[in-house]
């Protein structure tokens, strides 16, 4: 049974006021109603105007996912009752949206590359935020926020090209990367990424998701609504075309049946705004760097892997970080930490790069490629600075944390004494050695290492270990 | 031509309660607006408005929004700073 799955995706452009009022976008950490004016209000005589810089980021997108720009676009109102809306209608684009027809590259579940066509590109005003008080599934009341009125989004809408939750969830977490490397969309950003997924078994009927904020959220929603359609068809019913809601916390998607389908928005061009003739901005439009470009560049110029470059230049920040990094070090070397220790560990974590300040993570490497320092004693070390810093503690130095515990590297005179006492007690182990058997070194050495706790380099040690049974004439 | 349906129907979208005198009288007047709007079909000219008349825009220049009190002052019902609605869900 194919899956046919397309995406309406809704982003928050970065730009610094909303999209028709000079209200700051910069709400997350105010008061509600706090970033708010009669205009995103909606109040009687107020007129809306249009954001620059919010029309040049969509733009941008529009030229990065290869859409076209018609000659002219327009903005309409879309006219409903909800209490996220304070004007009873909200500013979209409807029929004249302001790109058309482009496409976008993802890799299929094959790992071939594949193209996701679009439909469109428009830009809208965010609603505001309703918090639902009181009891689950039937709140008692609503409490609404406006600072999210009037937000720059764009609405990107794929044709229905989209095969498996795996796939779309790779094309949201493609789509976000390049958003960030046009720098216009911000993917840290709570609730600066919503979606809406359409989804159909072949041969049955289309269901629409809403609600889905997060980019795991996507993968979930989509699994949980095929199984539920699958398991219909199997057994006999039909599947009902309607609009569900996906309950994050619960992992599942629920039937919003009721008024909501009975929507008639009763669009018409919104008669406060005048039309954009933008289509020839296009050509004035340079596109920075995108993140293909980058890794090709990576492997250039750094001398690095194919996975590496991929994996370095998945997220703006990372790549970026990675960049300050190989710029004190040697690349290659620079690679394997930055893309899978230190990666490792921030995923681990749940943190973002951008989290970690580059200094002292290259101080601590810098100290490895000087032998001061193991490479696990390193990561012990590290482990322990992003600890520190994700509880918001004072961050130690590396050089405090491996003065403190004793980490250094400790060479030669040191170990003479523990490789005695291991020798000692493993006569069979030094009998091997001594006819030949090779793993037996190994042993050895492992037993030191343990009496170190690993501070001692392994290749070292065994060059100890050797000499030493020479002096003692074994 | 619009009917006394139509008219019930777009109340009920709008969210006005309407009498079956006014039902009457809007659906006059609807008919009215719409015939008004014939005559302009009818006129020739420009397809496209003015290129001056478009890309009429503001730069990404910041104003002051009003204070939260201000907001809140014409909300029926607050509280913690939020504006509070009747359930919607
Ligand atoms: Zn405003």
């Amino acid at each position: 049974m194919k899956t046919i799955i397309g995406l309406e995706i809704h982003c928050q452009l970065t730009t610094a006021t909303k999209l028709f009022c000079g209200c700051s976008t910069d709400y997350q950490n105010d008061p509600p109603n706090t970033h708010v004016c009669p205009v995103c209000l909606g109040l009687p005589g107020t007129m809306p105007s249009i954001n620059r810089r919010a029309v040049e980021y969509a733009l941008r997108v529009a030229k990065a996912l290869h859409l076209e720009v018609p000659e002219v676009s327009e903005f309409a109102r879309k006219n409903y009752f909800y209490p996220d809306l304070p004007k009873g209608y909200q500013i979209t684009q409807y029929d004249k949206p302001l790109a058309v027809n482009g496409y976008f590259e993802i890799e299929d579940d094959g790992g071939a590359e594949r193209k996701i066509r679009l439909t469109r590109i428009h830009l809208e005003e965010d609603p505001g935020r309703l918090v639902h008080k009181g009891g689950g599934d039937r709140p008692k009341y609503s409490l609404v926020d406006y600072n999210r009125s009037g937000i720059p989004l764009i609405e990107i809408v794929t044709e229905p090209d989209l095969r498996s939750p795996k796939e779309a969830r790779r094309f949201i977490n493609r789509l976000r990367t390049i958003l960030e490397y046009l720098g216009v969309f911000d993917g840290e950003r709570e609730g600066g990424l919503r979606i809406d997924a359409n989804i159909s078994i072949e041969g049955s009927d289309r269901v629409e998701i809403k609600n889905i904020s997060s980019y795991k959220g996507v993968e979930k929603a989509l699994t949980f609504e095929i199984t539920r359609q699958k398991n219909l068809i199997r057994r006999g019913l039909k599947v009902v075309r309607e609009t569900r809601h996906f309950q994050e916390a619960r992992g599942i998607t629920t039937s919003s049946r009721g008024k909501e389908e009975e929507h008639d928005y009763r669009y018409f061009p919104e008669p406060d705004l005048s039309p954009l003739m933008v289509h020839g901005w296009l050509e004035g439009i340079d596109l920075p760097e995108l993140p293909t470009a980058r890794r090709d560049r990576f492997m250039r110029d750094y001398g690095i892997s194919l996975n590496h470059a991929r994996t370095l230049t998945g997220a703006i920040r990372l790549a970026d970080f990675y960049e300050r990094v190989a710029r004190e070090l040697e690349p290659v070397f620079a690679a394997t930490w930055v893309a899978d220790t230190l990666l490792g560990e921030v995923n681990y974590r749940g943190m973002d790069i951008s989290e970690v300040r580059p200094e002292p993570f290259i101080d601590l490497i810098r100290m490895v490629a000087e032998g001061a320092v193991t490479d696990r004693s390193a990561v012990d070390v590290l482990r322990i600075m992003l600890d520190q810093c994700m509880e918001g503690r004072i961050c130690e130095a590396p050089s405090e944390i491996i003065t403190r515990l004793n980490l250094g590297k400790t060479v030669g005179d040191d170990y003479a004494e523990i490789i005695r006492e291991v020798i000692s007690a493993n006569p069979q182990a030094v009998e091997d050695l001594g006819s030949g058997r090779k793993e037996a070194l190994n042993f050895l050495v492992g037993q030191v290492m343990k009496a170190t706790r690993g501070r001692a380099d392994p290749l070292e040690l065994g060059r100890l270990i050797m000499d030493l049974l020479k002096e003692e004439g074994v | 031509m619009v009917s006394d349906k139509d008219v019930e129907h777009i109340a009920q979208l709008a969210d006005i309660g309407i009498t079956k005198d006014d039902l009457r009288e809007f659906t006059v007047q609807f008919n009215a607006i719409l015939d008004y709007f014939d005559i302009l079909d009818g006129v020739t000219g420009e397809e496209q408005g003015e290129d001056s008349l478009c890309n009429v825009l503001r730069e990404d220049d910041g104003t002051p929004s009003l204070p939260q009190e201000d907001v809140l002052g014409n909300a029926g019902s607050t509280e913690d700073g939020f504006i509070r609605a009747p359930r919607v869900m």
